[in-house]
């Protein structure tokens, strides 16, 4: 039971470690740097000057060790274009950031979870054609369109929400929501989408099962059948898909978080993408990729927990 | 008996061609139209600013659509728009399926433990959607379309790596390409004779999967401002502008998110309905 | 007249336990053309016939437990319920399965949900008809288990399906099946996909339960030895319809229809 978990979080722990280098590797620019925080008043003395001072000038891998040996105590160097730390800025936004996450996510359970059951159950018949190509138009609509979309009708016309802004929580909790509900819906209805044509192919799969069948000769209906002995199997390959998806939902937050103007870690990236600000993005981007191989390591032993036969045979 | 059973009523209809593929072509040609059109003709010169009527409603002075912001004609601009859609899917699916499929085609065919550290270094790859890394290049290079394309089709690879391997061991696993290498034909041979014709409708049916996402992320970026240059007409930074005067003028938006849900969709009902199509066996998950 | 030896089936005084009528199956194209079937309580009947002949889809409508897309025809009727099964609604019939009709399928591999304990799967169909509580349920589960011949019941109850064999699985859909001692099981050729070897025990504990519960057996096989050694009346399907029917001895000895014979010859084939 052990040796499994422990042999993910390995590859979990190699996997950051190659993710992070990939990105400082792509990211090393030499000297530009430099060039950027002298601005246009820089001599090429100078630049040569601050370039051996900030220690761009040493061999790439000394320079990853130097910022990995920073980094794993929160401290991601100071931005030569805010002239800021870059560490405590990062864990407010990626707490503004999580919250939309999280809150897209459960919008998105909601609407695939009935909707994908319902139209395996109605499989072949008008409803579930209808159902079906209700998720596939929401799957070809971009979230961003969406949020403009709904920012269109609900506080445009109608003005019953914030079009945008942000509010802390701890602060004033009806605010919270009153602001993140349309950045919710936003991420989430395409989330939503998406899950729900995966809900719907693990629900045909389960119906088709024979234990199903036995379920049935039990003395079960149909649709108790399905939520007493198909979800829980069901769960298996939409979880994968959810573990996944968070990544894309994770990166999406970038273009919703800028519509609604949340100060989150998306915003973050794409103010100091604009500004060329290469030691932010590094320590944005490794930290978005942190919480993706998090995920999936989640999601692998979760797997081994719900699936009894994973666990045996992992463990055999 | 149970054949019978297992045999859902209605297989006859698989030699007819599936509504998911006409709905998904006509979309995806109308789109190819606009285009190839945009190249001879458009409704009004892409440089011509209308300014007696700016941010105008469809049909007005001749305006199909009517114009955005600064009066630039919103069809025509669409039109143009659609070359810059299909040109970066286009070089970012080719430039996904002609690294990813050698590769899933060799992780198919090796020994499980290098095929298993193909997988690993696959699954840290997919940590890196098509939006991000072409933030990390745009932040690095600048945004232009090129830094788009790149890294759309980078962040694609790792899709058509894991579909083409699984493929490729299906065809592996099949009696004559077992029999063809007991007969001593070689593992390059194998891979152009067997396993090639047998992944390729797997490639298009990925390709068309990976199209969808390519405009996805294309309109995305164009959004944020690091895709195309604002000289040239995109959908997603048309969008963008538009989201400044949606009190005043919603419909400007409105059209660009259209073409894009439009554009989308059609790729993604193509694939699809080719996915029907195609053997089953292969698609093994 | 020769005299005919004495027929194991009287006359039948009291109103039969099952009595199916003009039977159809269909799914875009008819599968059973109506077919007609009695069983009195008690009585032991299989239903031979070669793959395709209609006998699987035959006994899962009765049973009620047809994928959807396939259209019933035709009446069911069982002893003491006042509807006909064919048109019952789903939670009628919901109510007769499991405790009025037990059924075995085919596959013990995949007809038990691989992730659940087998003592709740057992224990499932007990509470689902009896009001019994949680450790009362759990007490007759382990009886049921023991009954079927399982060694350590309580080690069995708390393994997983994919722990156990075939035949173990298939003692286990039994217990279910038997569970609340229905008046009728329906077995789908129960022995078909197990080892030779487990076969035997395993049709000798359906034979010896189904005579310690009193229940009326509708047994299907393609196999004609295992239907002589379980059933006391036979019927012979072949496309769709009952070409032949009649005591197991009297079929297996001077069958009438070509279909039967050629059935007889094969399995002669096969034995030798």
């Amino acid at each position: 039971m052990l040796w499994p978990v422990v042999r993910r979080a390995l590859i979990f722990l190699v996997s950051t470690l190659v993710a992070s280098l990939l990105v400082f590797w792509v990211l090393d620019n030499g000297c530009e740097p430099a060039r950027v925080a002298l601005g246009t008043g820089g001599t090429p003395a100078g630049v040569q000057a601050l370039c051996a001072q900030m220690g761009l000038d040493r061999s790439l891998v000394v320079q990853y060790l130097n910022w990995l040996g920073g980094a794993v105590r929160g401290d991601f160097g100071t931005s030569y274009v805010t002239r800021a730390p870059i560490g405590p800025g990062l864990l407010d936004q990626l707490t503004v950031t999580l919250w939309l996450v999280f809150g897209s996510m459960v919008v998105a359970l909601l609407i695939a979870v009935p909707l994908g059951m319902a139209s395996a159950l109605r499989n072949g018949r008008p409803t579930g054609y209808l159902l079906s190509g209700l998720s596939q138009v929401g799957v070809a609509v971009p979230a961003f369109l969406a949020a403009i979309l709904l920012v269109l009708v609900f506080a445009v016309n109608l003005g019953w929400l914030p079009a945008n802004g942000y509010v802390v929580p701890a602060a004033d909790p009806l605010g919270f929501v009153a602001h993140m509900l349309l950045p919710w819906v936003s991420l989430g209805v395409v989330q939503g989408a998406v899950l729900a044509r995966f809900v719907r192919s693990a629900v045909l799969d389960e119906l088709g099962q024979d234990y199903l069948r036995t379920a049935r000769s039990k003395g079960l209906t149909p649709v108790r059948a399905l939520i007493r002995h198909g979800l829980r199997n069901a769960a298996i390959p939409v979880l994968t898909v959810i573990g996944v998806n968070l990544v894309t939902v994770l990166v999406g937050a970038v273009i919703i978080e800028r519509i609604f103007t949340i100060p989150g870690i998306g915003n973050g990236l794409a103010y100091a993408a604009d500004r060329r600000d290469l030691l932010t993005v590094q320590a944005i981007v490794v930290t978005l990729v942190l919480i993706a191989l998090l995920i999936s390591f989640v999601v692998d032993v979760t797997y081994s927990v719900i699936d009894p036969r994973l666990r045996t045979r992992a463990a055999s | 008996m149970t054949e019978l059973l297992s045999t859902p009523p209605g297989r006859r209809s698989d030699r007819r061609v599936s509504p998911l593929i006409v709905v998904g072509a006509v979309l995806v040609g109308f789109i190819a139209l606009a285009a190839v059109v945009s190249f001879f003709w458009t409704p009004f010169d892409l440089l011509y600013l209308d300014y007696q009527h700016r941010s105008a409603g469809p049909g007005v002075n001749g305006h199909w659509l009517g114009t955005d912001l600064r009066g630039r004609d919103i069809a025509s601009r669409l039109m143009v728009g659609a070359r810059t859609t299909l040109y970066v899917g286009i070089v970012a699916v080719g430039i996904a399926a002609l690294v990813g499929t050698p590769i899933g085609i060799l992780a198919g065919m090796v020994r499980p433990g290098i095929s298993e550290f193909v997988m690993r270094t696959n699954d840290i790859l997919l940590a890196f959607p098509a939006l991000l890394v072409a933030i990390i290049l745009a932040a690095k290079y600048g945004g232009s379309v090129t830094t788009a394309m790149v890294a759309i089709g980078v962040a694609s690879v790792p899709g058509f790596v894991r579909v083409i391997r699984a493929g490729t061991m299906q065809v592996m696993s099949t009696d004559y390409v077992r029999a063809a290498r007991v007969a001593g034909r070689s593992g390059p041979a194998t891979a152009v004779r067997h396993v090639l014709p047998n992944v390729s409708g797997l490639i298009i049916v990925q390709a068309s999967s990976a199209y969808a996402i390519a405009i996805l992320a294309e309109a995305g970026l164009s959004f944020l401002g690091l895709g195309a240059p604002a000289s040239v007409p995109s959908w997603g930074r048309m969008l963008a502008e538009a989201q400044s005067q949606l009190t005043t003028a919603p419909l400007t938006a409105v059209w660009p998110g259209s073409a894009i849900a439009l554009a989308v969709l059609g790729f993604n009902l193509l694939g699809d309905g080719l996915r029907d199509r195609l053997d089953p066996r292969l698609l093994g998950r | 007249m020769a005299p005919t030896p004495p027929l194991p089936t009287p006359p039948l005084p009291t109103p039969p336990l099952l009595s199916v009528s003009g039977l159809t199956v269909t799914a875009g194209v008819e599968l059973v053309h109506g077919v007609d079937l009695e069983l009195a309580a008690g009585e032991r009947v299989g239903i031979i016939g070669a793959s395709g002949s209609g006998k699987t889809l035959t006994c899962l409508a009765v049973a009620g437990l047809l994928p959807p897309e396939l259209r019933v025809g035709g009446s069911i009727r069982l002893d003491g319920v006042p509807f006909d099964l064919v048109t019952a609604g789903e939670r009628q019939l919901a109510r007769l399965h499991g405790s009025r009709i037990g059924m075995v399928f085919q596959e013990p591999m995949t007809a038990l949900n691989p992730t659940m304990r087998i003592g709740r799967q057992v224990s499932e169909v007990v509470r689902l008809h009896t009001s019994v509580g949680r450790r009362d349920a759990a007490a007759s589960t382990l009886e049921l288990l023991a009954a079927t011949g399982l060694p350590e019941p309580e080690r069995v109850a708390r393994s997983y399906p994919h722990q156990l064999s075939g035949g173990q699985r298939q003692r286990i859909m039994l217990a279910i099946a038997l569970a609340n001692s229905p008046d009728l099981l329906i077995c789908d050729e129960p022995t078909t996909a197990l080892d030779v070897t487990v076969q035997a025990t395993v049709l000798a504990l359906i034979d010896r339960r189904v005579r310690e519960e009193n229940a009326a057996l509708l047994f299907i096989s393609h196999n004609l030895a295992v239907v002589a050694e379980v059933c006391d009346r036979v019927l012979v399907m072949f496309e769709g319809r009952v070409v032949e029917s009649g005591s197991v001895e009297q079929v297996l000895t001077s069958p009438d229809h070509p279909h039967t014979r050629a059935l007889l010859a094969d399995a002669e084939l096969s034995t030798t």
